[in-house]
């Protein structure tokens, strides 16, 4: 394996230590007590001592660290007390709305990023250009999750296209299951769409400057050709940076937009976890997040030495 | 018929602070098999004139005059048109090896571009034939080369690629613009001679852009000397070695480093024998445009631009004091 | 960059107000603070007094904007909201422009393993997402606007640490730094006198894009219920209040969407002319 993806992997693993140590210390050690957190202040003193006695808050915190990360890392998220069953199948389940969800999301701001970004910088200082900046700069402006609600508005209250919300669930057929993610889909992606879009044009912008794009001129190559050959592929460096990041924030965009559409995901999860103190539930979920939002970016390393022979040129 | 006759040809470029005349009438025809040398210091337009040629300005510049190519006005022509003539029958090499290759495709696809695109040829053949050009340009182990990246060559061995995917389609003109700059003295010799040997070879015609008059002495047969825009002197190269007329080539001349030749001592945009700066292209003078820095200059030469005015055999200068400047050699 | 004495110079108002973006710009951030100026001393309706038999009523004369589900005047919670709003603001992006601009200053002023601990903790704030955060803190301290605020503070910590080590760096590098160096001024010194004035104008232009950012950030966490509490308007909670009625009332969900997206419009636009003003090289190659 190349040093580059070596060093990357390093600091992936570091910031999910990191990460965990900040969780644990926020919610088991910051409050005193965690105990009290989940029982809330009014609990008497026997039943404080029988659920310490139970969740082995006892021990000493740094020991608890240790055992929860080491659990972790062979995968297992441990107990809910709420919920009084394991976690991973609680989590599993609600993957299973919240990465379709993400995914469709980053699909459609990529598809309408791309499309835009590019189209605005072929026609740089032109009408349809300012218009493209115009809207990316009101996108950018819009919470999503009141553009949820105008799209409930428009394609739920006054059209009755899509239900205001819920989720049928994959049992009950792929479509109707589909159907339901993709209001939500696209209020998670106006806002990153219309970030990506001008990212996307500054990239296409800047590298029609580059003296190889002259030279592909010069062999003839129309400006359309040159557009979709040598521009695209370098501008593209950014713009997947950028999406990295993104992916992460549609993420934690799900835990707004899964409420504003009820949607039984890992947001609402997390957010059920709050009401129930469930502190073993929202560590772990947490973590998760985390996880997921660093891996993405490793991934997007890997992706620059797909784009990038002068990556590859690293390995060692 | 001349292959290619440009005529008054204007460039106006936007700068920032409004429009800048990079190119100011400049006017010379080439024949099939010819060379020419266009010298002069960076921002004289030489480069300019060159990207007027194949249509290629930069975002808001304007062409003005005429560029015929085998009788045909390319200024006339659309960008689809003219598609069709660059790299297949004018072809460029630019200053910036470093730069002027695509980094994320390979060296083999580069060259392979223009013949699937001009002679419609598969990328299979039309591979073959870029591993006989890389051959040819004298790269070292050209097969194996074709799948390499730019960033795994060497400034000279880009500088072959570059020149391979200019000869592609056999051009009939082939543009050099300061194609030896960014390389080491030594590499720029065997770059040279691999031009001039290709030129005579394939019988192209051949416009040299340098900023160092050595160059243009050991490569071409005649030779326009450039500054603010215009031609201020032209004519054969033996010719006008033999009898510098313009007080800026004398400049020019006088500031190669007489021994071992090859770079001019200042370098890049300023020369140590001429007093002052390249005028600024945004406020130029009225008159000769070098009468500041003229040791010769006279109260006449701002008055109005000089005519060209002959010097010998197809040799002209465009000096109001010609006479005095000639006479001065005593 | 240009010094803040040059931003500060005579031809400067007179550009900016030409400038389009600025202006459109500094116009809605002028409505936005003049509205919650206002709402101090007066408000239509008291954006507090519930009147259920007023409830839903749709805007008319009386109530310009109508009222929501408790009978309150939406026109008056909006104006009060704005107070909020730029609360949540100003306090958040202080905290994360005090805190990351003294670690970018002091990583850009002590270099070594300083700076690389400093750039790491900065990448693990970007890993780790500000809703996270705010949703951990309201887990332990209950849900308040000022844990709210905090985590959106916490969150813009690593943005200025970073913008502020960089542009700083670019600072020490300059011969007048050079200069006070070889005159035997010390770091903290060289830091206070020459890098902070001159790193002033990005920090000025990021605060603008970060006090944006923050305002959408409290929204949606007060939308989520993890903000600002009742009975303080909110705009965020009155678009969670409403969507609860959106079948019989769907305008009450329109207006402090509005509000939000003309505010934060507002301050994007002033800071991309800013950052025009301030830079025009930058400007220029756009």
């Amino acid at each position: 394996m190349s040093v580059f993806l070596a060093r990357r992997l390093a600091t992936l693993l570091a910031t999910l230590l990191f990460t965990s140590l900040v969780v644990f210390l926020v919610l088991e050690v910051l409050p005193g007590d965690p105990a009290e957190v989940i029982l809330g202040t009014e609990a008497t003193a026997e039943t404080l001592a029988a659920l310490r006695a139970k969740l082995g808050l006892d021990r000493p915190a740094a020991e608890r660290y240790v055992t929860w990360v080491a659990a972790l890392a062979t995968g297992d998220f441990g107990l809910s007390h709420a919920y009084s069953q394991r976690i991973w199948p609680l989590i599993a389940e609600r993957m299973a709305v919240t990465l379709p969800l993400a995914v469709m999301a980053m699909v459609l701001t990529t598809v309408l990023a791309l499309l835009l970004g590019v189209y605005a910088a072929a026609h740089h200082n032109k009408p349809a250009d300012a218009a493209i900046m115009a809207v990316s700069q009101l996108g950018i402006s819009i919470p999503s999750f009141w553009f949820a609600i105008l799209l409930i508005l428009l394609f739920a209250v006054e059209l009755g296209w899509f239900s205001a919300g819920g989720f049928p669930g994959w049992s009950k057929g792929f479509w109707p299951a589909l159907q339901a993610l993709v209001l939500p889909a696209a209020a998670l992606a106006l806002v990153q769409a219309a970030i990506l879009a001008r990212i996307t044009r500054s990239a296409v912008l800047e590298t029609m400057r580059e003296d190889y794009v002259r030279t592909a001129r010069a062999k003839g190559l129309g400006r359309d050709r040159v557009l979709w050959r040598h521009v695209l592929r370098n501008a593209l460096v950014p713009v997947v940076t950028i999406m990295g990041l993104q992916f992460g924030n549609l993420l934690t965009g799900t835990i707004v937009i899964e409420q504003v559409f009820t949607l039984p995901g890992l947001g609402r999860l997390v957010f059920q976890a709050i009401s129930n103190r469930d502190l073993a539930l929202i560590e772990n979920v947490t973590v998760l997040f985390a996880f997921i939002v660093v891996s993405i970016n490793f991934l997007v390393d890997l992706l620059y030495a797909a784009i990038d022979p002068r990556l590859k040129a690293r390995d060692v | 018929m001349s292959l290619l006759e440009v005529n008054a040809l204007r460039v106006r470029l936007r700068g920032p602070d409004g429009p800048v005349e990079a190119v100011r009438g400049v006017s010379f025809s080439l024949d099939r098999g010819q060379t020419m040398g266009l010298v002069g210091e960076s921002g004289c337009g030489k480069s300019m004139t060159a990207l007027a040629l194949l249509g290629l300005l930069p975002e808001g510049g304007l062409l003005h005059g005429s560029v015929r190519f085998e009788g045909r006005e390319l200024t006339q022509l659309s960008d689809r048109e003219l598609c069709r003539l660059r790299g297949n029958r004018i072809a460029m090499v630019f200053q910036e090896p470093m730069t002027a290759l695509n980094p994320l495709h390979s060296i083999g696809r580069q060259i392979a571009e223009p013949l699937c695109l001009h002679r419609g040829l598969s990328s299979e053949a039309a591979r073959g034939v870029a591993g006989e050009l890389l051959h040819r340009v004298g790269m070292p182990d050209a097969r194996a080369r074709l799948d390499a990246y730019p960033h795994q060559l060497s400034g000279g061995q880009r500088q072959r690629a570059l020149i391979a995917m200019a000869l592609a389609c056999e051009p009939d003109l082939l543009i050099a613009d300061e194609p030896t700059t960014a390389l080491d003295v030594t590499i720029q010799a065997q770059i040279l001679e691999l031009i001039v040997d290709l030129v005579h070879e394939r019988g192209m015609a051949l416009i040299l852009i340098s900023h160092d008059l050595g160059v243009i002495a050991e490569t071409v047969e005649r030779v326009a000397v450039m500054y603010a825009g215009r031609i201020v002197e032209m004519g054969p190269v033996a010719t006008v070695f033999g009898r510098l007329a313009h007080p800026y080539s004398r400049g020019l001349f006088a500031a190669i480093p007489r021994i071992g030749g090859g770079r001019s001592g200042g370098g890049r945009g300023r020369l140590a024998a001429i007093p002052g700066r390249v005028p600024d292209l945004a406020a130029l003078p009225t008159g000769c445009a070098f009468a500041d820095r003229c040791g010769h200059a006279q109260p006449v030469c701002r008055l109005a631009e000089p005519p060209p005015l002959a010097v010998g055999p197809e040799h002209w200068a465009a000096c109001g004091r010609l006479d005095a400047v000639l006479a001065s050699d005593g | 960059m240009s010094s803040p004495a040059a931003l500060a110079g005579r031809g400067v108002l007179r550009r900016a107000l030409r400038h389009p973006s600025f202006a459109s710009g500094g116009a809605l951030t002028l409505l936005l603070v003049g509205v919650a100026a206002l709402s101090l001393a007066w408000t239509p309706h008291s954006a507090y007094l519930i009147q259920v038999r007023q409830r839903l009523l749709p805007p008319s004369g009386l109530h310009w904007l109508g009222t929501d589900t408790l009978g309150r005047d939406v026109l008056s919670m909006l104006m009060v909201g704005a107070q909020n709003s730029i609360m949540v603001g100003v306090v958040a992006v202080s905290i994360g422009l005090t805190a990351g601009v003294a670690l970018g200053l002091l990583a850009a002023a002590r270099r070594g393993w300083v700076e690389e601990a400093v750039m790491r903790l900065a990448d693990f704030g970007f890993a780790f997402p500000a809703i996270l955060l705010a949703i951990l803190f309201t887990a332990v301290f209950g849900p308040s606007a000022v844990n709210a605020i905090i985590a959106i503070g916490i969150f813009n910590v690593p943005v200025f640490a970073r913008i502020g080590r960089a542009a700083a760096n670019v600072v020490w590098a300059r011969e007048f730094v050079l200069a006070a160096r070889a005159a035997g001024k010390g770091r903290l010194r060289i830091t206070l006198e020459h890098v902070l004035p001159n790193i002033l104008p990005i920090l000025v232009v990021q605060a603008t894009i970060q006090f944006a950012i923050a305002i959408l950030a409290e929204a949606a966490l007060s939308y989520l219920g993890l903000g600002t509490q009742p009975p303080n308007p909110s705009w965020g909670r009155m678009l969670n209040e409403a969507q609860t009625m959106i079948f019989t009332a769907p305008l009450l969900a329109v207006f402090p969407g509005i509000a939000i997206a003309l505010s934060v419009l507002g301050l994007n636009l002033m800071g991309d002319g800013l950052r025009d003003l301030v830079d025009p090289r930058l400007a220029r190659a756009r």
